[in-house]
């Protein structure tokens, strides 16, 4: 199953699912399914910035994902940058969680990433493109989920207060509504074909 | 829609639910309360339990949704919540009639790709009429229509070509030529359903066999190669289109 991601300044991912598949017998889990994530950037080879990326994406879905009904099973999510100009991490949680709504795999809860930069002068930014990101003081990451808005992964770039942090956090938890919304209405269109 | 606190299940039948929504449940299906409250009204609780279908499970006093789709309910039998959700992966059910595809003869069993995380087993007695003398015919790569006997998530899944009382019932081997192809799982329900309208409209365009397994296989054969492309074409479109578009699409064709 595949499905595009676009965020605000035109940064894209494409996302594939493919699973629950037979897993090699080195890598299944007796209890159940094993995730595997793979980042491919848009020029060049993944190197360790893919590779941190890819864990903290797999974490985020291991989470939601209900692993126990399907257990000694794959499930791989490939992810290809189409092009990137900022928020690329966000992108790619959103093109995630969207892949495994697209593919019906049994959930616990859906996510989204929000990005928020934190600038000099302590204004907050949501979704920073590229300039922004090298402008700002740290760029934080947030994966929250959609019950009760809890928060499933946060990274952080630069250095920021613990306030500040909570300031950015309540930021992005107002923003993942309007996310979910838009998940909401585009899974209605689609099933309004039918 | 704010369902972070719940919201009624009998309001959301027929709409779209997405994974997380939780859905709370009439008051006079919760069985840990039955004690506290007096049955008032005659015949406003319906006997019987309540059954959870796919896409939903039990989550303290309501059902958790876990896949996006159309929320669905019928009302008989103490009533059946469900999810109708699109999707192509099978997961293998206890029950189901599936195409199978025979990738390995190992001993006495056969394994068959059903299109689900393993591969089916299928032992060479479960024909009809079958002996350890009489073994059937089966080479790999041949089709089978089988139902699964056992099917879990622990388990491997395995499959038999003869009903519970040894009748094969349209179940075996699939024979030569036609053509094997692969739809989502939603289109096998809408064309299993009783008086589907695409099977009615297909079968006085051409005449041709026909085999639907619930694992999104379907095996075609008419009489020309040309025609059971055409009908394989109008099955896989049939997806996309509405049922004005595929009346225009038959019309034409019938017209040729």
């Amino acid at each position: 199953d595949l499905c595009l991601s676009v965020s605000p300044g035109d940064t894209s991912v494409l996302a594939g699912l493919y699973g629950p598949a037979e897993a090699k017998i080195s890598k299944e889990l007796p209890d159940r399914a094993a995730l595997e994530v793979l980042l491919r950037p848009k020029v060049g080879l993944p190197g360790v910035l893919e590779r941190s990326r890819e864990q903290l994406l797999r974490q985020t879905c291991e989470a939601v994902i209900l692993g126990v009904l399907h257990p000694r099973t794959a499930i791989s999510l490939v992810l290809q940058v189409l092009s990137d100009t900022g928020s690329l991490l966000s992108c790619c949680l959103n093109a995630a969680c969207m892949a495994l709504l697209d593919a019906g795999l049994p959930l616990a809860a859906l996510f989204c990433g929000v990005t928020c930069a934190l600038q000099p002068d302590g204004t907050i930014l949501l979704d920073p493109t590229a300039r922004q990101e090298q402008e700002a003081r740290a760029i934080l990451t947030f994966a929250i989920a959609s019950s009760e808005r809890k928060v499933l992964m946060a990274t952080t770039k630069g250095s920021c207060s613990v306030e500040e942090m909570q300031q950015c956090l309540a930021v992005a938890q107002r923003a993942a509504t309007t996310i979910f919304q838009f998940y909401r209405d585009s899974v209605r269109r689609r099933y309004s074909k039918s | 829609m704010a369902a972070e606190h719940g919201t009624a299940a009998e309001a959301l039948v027929g709409q779209v639910v997405l994974p997380g929504d939780l859905l709370l449940l009439p008051a006079h299906y919760d069985e840990d309360a039955e004690g506290e409250r007096l049955r008032l009204s005659a015949g406003a609780a319906p006997q019987g339990r309540l059954l959870c279908g796919p896409g939903l499970r039990r989550s303290g006093a309501g059902l958790l949704v876990t896949t996006c789709g159309l929320l669905r309910h019928r009302p008989g039998g103490g009533g059946a919540y469900w999810v109708d959700s699109q999707q192509k992966r099978y997961v293998p059910v206890k029950g189901d009639h599936v195409i199978g595809i025979v990738t390995a003869k190992a001993g006495d069993v056969f394994r068959l790709d059903v299109g689900g995380s393993e591969p089916a087993s299928l032992s060479y007695l479960a024909f009809e009429g079958a002996t350890k003398r009489n073994r059937p015919n089966v080479q790999v790569g041949d089709l089978i229509y089988g139902q699964f006997v056992v099917a879990n998530k622990d388990m491997e899944p395995e499959m038999v070509c003869i009903d519970s009382s040894g009748k094969s019932s349209g179940m075996g081997i699939i024979g030569q030529d036609g053509f094997l192809f692969k739809v989502s799982l939603g289109l096998i329900r809408k064309l299993l359903a009783p008086k589907c309208e695409i099977i009615q409209e297909l079968s006085q365009l051409y005449p041709f066999e026909l085999v639907i397994g619930m694992n999104g296989r379907i095996w075609v054969k008419a009489k020309t190669i040309q025609h059971t492309l055409i009908i394989v074409n109008i099955l896989e479109a049939c997806e996309y289109m509405t049922a004005e578009q595929r009346k225009q699409a038959l019309a034409k064709l019938s017209g040729n």
